[in-house]
This record gives structure tokens, sequence and C-alpha cells, in this order.
């Protein structure tokens, strides 16, 4: 039995408990209201997300636009996390053999001009991504290719069939570029509308765009969710300066920047604002290749290209680039944090993820000396940007220095530098990069293959290709990490076509104020700004 | 007069077209492709097929001499066509952008002129003195000084000083508002990178002016206004300063028109959406209509500010004007 002074403390106590686990509550209750300015560090060369492949049209836009699937915002740094935006209930289990996917739209949506959203501009809108006329782009049309038709039963329904199961059509579809317009604008006004002109079903309506300057949305008090958005408002500047981006936070002209700054960066606002800066950090899905060119001998030679890759120490690299570089994370040809990735244990075996380095460094001068290319020069094509081109060049040329190669690196900007890289094809190794929004390994991966557009080593490799095509097609998850396996195996370490360095990291610091905005592993994903509020 | 003047209008036509045509295949010289920019450099993997309809949307899959005399005829109808970038038009690309560094040139020019003229008046005055010491060695400083640097402190100096003091860093607007709308954020704004580039220019003109006037004062009729009983400050301000102003209203009308097209890196600096920054921008992104447009309209500004500053100089000197 408690003396009365133990009664009144234990009530006390709890009272007090109480009173903090709501008063924690309320923190995390989203706030309505607030204008929310963020900078962004690219222009808009269009309003139609169809075509463009930049964050500048995304970051801006993605508010006022809905799409069918998204990845999870609550939960984006899972990768197979994936949600209904205007279709209900989850994303849908394909039925017939794998190969037909049936959405239910929501009902009572309407675009910002009071137009109500149907099955049949969601139709019109994965027509024009997937199957656009003929003078019309659609950049990411080839994510799509198992894609056989579309169909509308009914105004609720839109049913995709697909010429073969495919695990990457969900990823597919959850891409952020994929705004969908309404059938009635694309019938009236042309497939080219939306270059210029905004009609939306997103949280937020569209009020202007000054070129160059800023682009301004208010909420949309119609919006779907419940409850949402939280905000006001927002207003995108445009700040093409890293160190202005970062004075704007610094001085609260803008809350904060999508895409991510270097860690330096971070260091100068945390010691400047203390706790009136979050960070958050992730893994990037961007990655930073090494490429040498098989028509330039003798990096046709699979000695010579083992070699490069064998004197790349990446463990080690991670540890110090990560400093100064926004590089970290050692992987394979999939995204490190996806199930579909190799172990650290799987790394270990191909050829330049060696936890011994000075094996590794021995076995390259072997090779080099084995190849009749004991001391070999390099001609290394670089883009003139800093982070982390420029870092990670300079890097591997003094790692190819440890084993008698000597690199001459030349930088370009990119105009030049991808003229070069695509047209001149005069360089033995290029940077290259493969940056994607949804973590779609299958789609991801196609990087690697000779014949993919975006491959410039110019090389064929049947088997490389074999392996790909079966693995586009395994519906098994443990037989597709095999293949997927098999695919690494053959491209990083026994051909060595391309030479992974190290995925991106990204950092975004923040005004503390600037809650329901979580990191994605991409600078493209979790920009609809539904669940950010302001808590001031 | 009227005919000096339709001659001089005359002349502008093939100093612009001069300056057109060489842009035009300069610009072309340089490797790269605006389509390949757009969608290949952001690290996506897209089709062969998707920038061949780029190229063919914007014209450059035409041969060169076909979009040649597609520029020639955009040239001589005032229609210098849409952006390759935006699709939107050049003219109206420009305009958005004309109004803000109008202001910059303006009020940079205003900082210049109120502080070169008298310093460089005091510094001819007391020539050798600690005055003229101090006054040389602050326009050094400026001459030396790249004024996007001297942005950058400003912008850090503000934002720390204001932290210390306050405990909430400040720094300028970074968004641009238009003078009539809200004149103290427009001012508030264009305040720093107009005392940043007025420095600068503030520097060459007060060396000009300085070394004019000390030539000005050695003149025979200055002797003549002292000897007449007529006091210092009357004899350099009615008799001195106006034949000392040539070379300088040269000056301030050079480093204005360069001002309305070059402060490239001074624009990034302070996130001003300027014709210098669309300058940068375009020639990136090989946006080659829109840089020719750039470049004409520099050189017509360039153009125009010389011939003002020839009528002012008839003003200034009626030598030359009844001559």
């Amino acid at each position: 039995m408690l003396k009365s002074t133990g009664r009144l403390a234990l009530a006390a106590a709890v009272g007090f408990g109480l009173a903090a686990g709501a008063g924690a509550a309320d923190a995390q209750t989203p706030k309505k209201g607030g204008i929310l300015t963020y900078v962004v560090a690219s222009d808009l060369p269009s309003f139609d997300a169809h075509q463009e492949t930049t964050f500048g049209v995304i970051h801006p836009l993605a508010p006022m636009y809905s799409l069918l699937i998204r990845v999870n915002p609550a939960n984006p740094a899972d990768p197979t996390d994936f949600e209904c935006d205007l279709c209900v209930g989850s994303v849908p289990e394909p039925t017939d053999g794998g190969k037909k996917y049936t959405f239910k739209i929501r009902k009572g949506v309407k675009f910002h001009d009071g137009t109500p959203l149907t099955a049949h501009d969601v139709k019109a809108t994965y027509q024009k991504i997937i199957f656009p006329p003929e003078g019309i782009p659609s950049t990411r049309k080839a994510f799509y290719r198992a894609v056989d038709n579309i169909e509308v039963p009914d105004d609720e329904t839109v049913v995709f069939n697909l010429k073969f199961p495919s695990a990457a059509f969900i990823p597919a579809m959850a891409s952020p570029f994929n705004f969908v317009y309404s059938k009635k604008d694309l019938d009236e006004h042309g497939l080219e509308w939306h270059k210029k002109n905004v009609n939306g079903s997103g949280p937020f309506k569209f009020v202007q765009y000054q070129p160059g300057a800023f682009v301004e949305g208010v909420r949309n008090e119609d919006f779907y969710m419940e409850g949402r958005p939280y905000l006001d408002g927002f207003r995108s500047i445009i700040a093409p300066k890293m160190a202005v981006r970062l004075q704007a936070i610094r001085g609260d002209r803008a809350a904060i920047e999508f895409r991510g700054f270097p860690p330096k960066a971070r260091d100068d606002l945390v010691k400047a604002l203390g706790d009136q800066i979050t960070v958050q950090e992730s893994d990037w899905n961007c990655v930073l290749l090494s490429t040498p060119n098989q028509e330039s001998k003798p990096f046709d030679d699979k000695r010579i290209r083992q070699a490069l890759t064998l004197a790349t120490d990446r463990w080690g690299g991670s540890e110090y680039l990560s400093q100064i570089a926004i590089v970290k994370t050692v992987g394979g040809v999939v995204f490190p944090n996806h199930p579909l990735a190799a172990t650290k244990e799987e790394l270990h075996k191909l050829k330049g993820f060696y936890p011994d380095m000075k094996k590794s460094q021995d076995e390259a001068k072997a090779l080099l000396a084995e190849a009749g290319h004991p001391a070999l020069k390099v001609n290394f094509s670089n883009r003139g940007v800093d982070q982390p081109y420029k870092i990670v060049g300079t890097w591997l040329v003094d790692q190819w220095r440890r084993v008698g190669i000597e690199a001459s690196q030349r930088v370009q900007p990119s105009g030049p530098f991808y003229d070069t890289l695509r047209k001149k094809k005069d360089f033995d190794v290029s940077i290259d990069f493969n940056c994607q929004s949804v973590i779609n390994p299958i789609a991801d991966i196609s990087k690697f293959l000779g014949s993919a557009g975006s491959n410039y080593a110019n090389f064929e490799d049947k088997e490389l290709e074999d392996i790909y095509a079966k693995l586009e097609r395994e519906a098994d998850q443990t037989k597709l990490r095999e293949l997927i396996r098999q695919f690494e195996t053959r491209a990083l370490s026994d051909e060595a076509n391309g030479i992974v360095t190290l995925w991106w990291y990204k950092i975004n610091p923040h005004r503390s104020y600037v809650k329901g905005w979580k990191i994605a592993p991409s600078h493209y994903l979790g920009q609809q700004l539904d669940t950010v509020w302001l808590d001031k | 007069m009227s005919k000096y003047i339709l001659k001089r209008v005359v002349l502008m036509i093939p100093t612009l077209l001069g300056a057109g045509i060489l842009v035009f295949f300069l610009m072309r010289l340089i490797p790269g492709d605006i389509c390949e920019l757009r969608y290949v450099a952001t690290g996506f993997a897209v089709d062969q097929e998707q920038i061949d309809i780029c190229r063919k949307n914007i014209g450059i899959d035409r041969p060169v001499i076909i979009q040649f005399a597609d520029f020639m005829f955009g040239f001589f109808t005032f229609d210098p066509g849409p952006s390759m970038w935006t699709d939107k038009p050049v003219m109206e690309e420009i305009g958005l952008r004309f109004q803000l560094s109008l202001q910059v040139a303006i009020m940079a020019t205003i900082v210049a002129t109120i502080i070169a003229i008298p310093l460089g008046a005091i510094s001819a005055i007391k020539q050798d003195t600690w005055l003229d010491y101090a006054v040389r060695l602050f326009s050094i400083a400026g001459i030396a000084i790249p004024s996007f640097w001297l942005g950058i402190m400003i912008i850090l100096g503000l934002l720390i000083i204001t932290q210390e003091v306050t405990g909430i860093p400040w720094m300028p607007p970074i968004q641009y508002k238009p003078i009539w709308e809200d004149p103290i954020h427009n001012l508030s704004q264009l305040i720093w990178p107009a005392v940043a580039t007025g420095y600068r220019y503030s520097a060459v003109a007060t060396r000009m002016t300085r070394s004019a006037l000390l030539e000005v004062l050695r003149e025979d009729y200055i002797r003549t206004a002292r000897a007449k009983g007529l006091i210092e400050k009357v004899v350099i301000n009615r008799h001195a300063l106006k034949n000392a102003m040539l070379p300088v209203v040269t000056i301030i009308g050079i480093e204005f028109a360069f001002l309305m097209g070059g402060l490239v890196v001074t624009e990034q600096v302070f996130n001003l959406n300027g014709l210098g920054k669309l300058f940068v921008d375009s020639v990136t992104n090989h946006d080659y209509t829109m840089v020719q447009s750039l470049v004409m309209l520099v050189v017509l500004i360039f153009v125009v500010v010389n011939f003002l500053i020839d009528l002012c100089y008839a003003w200034l000197d009626p030598r030359i004007r009844y001559s």
C-alpha cells in the first residue's frame, strides 16, 4: 500500500506521462496552412513530363498532377512499397498468368478545370506514353515494352494487357513522370498542348510560371485525399547555383531543396543553424560508371578492362570520398538496398570488389602484363561537373596509377562531353552514369547491355543479352535474383564491359519546420507535396 | 543633325547582321547537340528515336544552309522565332528578363556615378595628398576585386552579421518583384548587385575622372578663370568638370552597355533572372536561336549607347555641335 505522498507522486508521474504522450502526438499532427518555398536547380524546358527527363519539371509540376500509382511517400525508402494514387485499394496483383493488371479508378476526382477524371483519361495518358504517334516524343516508352494494349471496360476500370509477365511493369507504372492528363485536353488541343499548359488533378493548382524565375501553385480545395494537402500553396524558385540554394536555406528564403547537397554544404548549414536544420540522408538511385570503349584498342581485350576494375578500391573509396562527394555505397548493378541487390558476400566474389585490395591490385598488374600493356596509357573523358564526376574521375586516375596505368583526364562541358561519348567516340574510357527514378532493377540494369541506346562501350555480348531476355520475363523472385547475379557477374566481372564505381548518396538538409516529406532514394520521387506541412 | 542620325541608324543594320552571322556559325562549331543535352544528360536511357524526333521538331536536322536561310529570313522580318529549348518566342523570353537587367544596370550606373565623379574630382583637386592616395587605393581595389566575389562576400557577410546581431540570418530576396509591385522587396534585392557591380564600375570611372580633370586643370582657360578671381568651387564645377566629362561619359556609357548582358556571373551569384543568366543558359543548352538573338541585342545596345554618347558629346562640347 502506498503512503499518501507516494500515491500523489505516482499520480503526478502518470499525469505527466500522459501529458507528454499527448504532447508528442500533437507535435506530429499536421498543421494546415502556410506556403512552402523551395529552390530548384533547374528550369523547366516544357511542362510535358511525358517527354522530359529533368527533375526541373518534376519538382515544380508534380504537385499539380496525379499518378495512377506511386511510391508510398510515407515509406519511400522501401523500393517495393507502392500505393494507389488515382486507383482505389492497393496496387493490383496481376491475373491471367501475370499478364493482366486491372486498376479501379477513384470516383469523384476532377481535373482542375472541373472535368471529371475517369478511366478513359488514364487510358489516353498511357496511350500517349506507351504508344505515341509518330513525331510525338515519349522518353520512357521503352519501359513499357511488355504492354500489349490498354482497355477500358467501364468508366472506373482500366486494364493493362501485357505480352508477357514482367516484374518491371509495376515500378514502371509508378514513374513520377506519368502525369495523368485529361483525355478532353488531348483530343481537343492535341498531344503537344501539355508542353505549355497545365491541367492536372493533383493536390495543387497551377497559378503561374515565370520563366527562369519561379513556379507557383495553390491548394486544390477539391483534392480527393481528405484533409490534404496541408499547405496553402508553394513557390518553387529556380536557382541554378548551389551556393545560392544553400544560402537561401540558411537565410530562410527557402525551406528546402529536394535534389541534395554535398557533405560540406550539409556541415556548413548544421554548424550555422544547429537544430533549426534537419538532415535526411539516403542512398540514391544513381551510379557512376567508367566505361571502356571497346572500339579503341586495347580495350577490346577483357584483361585490360578487368585490370581497370580490379585497380578500383571501392571499399576504401566509399569511406573517404563520401566525406567530400555525393557518393558512398558500394554496390553492383542493382540499387544497393533492393531485395534483388547483391549482398556484400556476393559482391566480394566479383573482380573489383575483393575485400583484399593488395590482391586486387596484384591481379590487375598481372593482367596488364599478360595483355602486353604493363604501362598502359588511357585517354579518359570526363564531364565538367564537380559533383560527383570530377571528384570521382580524379580519384579513378589515382587508382589506376597505382597499377601502372597512366590516364590523362579530358574534362569537357556537358555538350562536348556527350558529343565525344555518343558521336565522335574518341575516348578510351569515359565517365558515365545511370540515374533512374523509381527503382526498377529489370529496367535499370538494361543500361549494361551492349544493345542499349545508353551504353557507350561499343560492344556486343550475346550471352549477356540472352540472360537479360530470360530475367525480363521471370516472375519468380528467387530465380530472378539468380539471373540478375549471373548478369551482374558477366557484365561487371567476367567481361567488365561497364565498371561500376560508387552509388550516389543523397543528403537533404532542410529547415526543421518542414514536416511530412521523407527522403526517397531518388530526387524524382515524393514530390507531390500532399503530405508536407509546416510546423510553424 | 537628322542626316547624321539617319546615317547612324542605317549603319546599325550591317553591324547587327555581321554579329548575327558570326555567332550563327560559331555556335554550330561547338560540339554538342541541344537534343542530347535535353534527354541524355540527365542519365535516363533514351532511345535514339526520341532524340531524332526532337531534332526534327526543332529543325536542326536540316542542312546548315537551310538553317542559315531561316535565320536570315527571321532577321529581315524581325522574327527570330522560338527558343529551341523552351519553344517560346525568343522576344518574349528576352522581354521577361530585360526589365530586371535594365534596372540593375541603371542602379549600378547611379551608384557608380555618385561615387566616381565626386571622388575623382577630389582626387584630382587634392593631387598627391593622403586624400588622393586613399581614393586611388579605393579605385584600384575596385578594379582588382571581381564583382561576383564581392557579391558572394556581401551575401555571406549579411548572413553572418545579421545572425550575430539579431540571431536570425538575413539575406536578400532571391525572387524578383518589379519595383511598382513591391518597392521594398525590389530594392532590398537589387541594391546589393548594384553595389557589387557599381563599385567596380565606379573604380574605372573614378580613375578616368581624375586623369581627365588633372589634364583640364592645366589648361590656360582654367588659369584665366582663377586669374579673374573666381572661387575654386566655381572654377571646378563650371569650367573644369564639364570639359573633363567627355571621356568619363564614354566610360559610363560603355560600362552601362556591358551591364545589360554581361553580368553573367553576378546574376548567378544573386540569382537574378536577367539577360546574363539567359545568355549562360542558352549557350550551355546550345539554344542557337536564343544565343543569336541575345548577341544581336547586346550589339544593338552597344550601338545605341554609343550613339547616345555621341549626342552627349554634342551637348557637352559646343565645338562638336557646331561641326
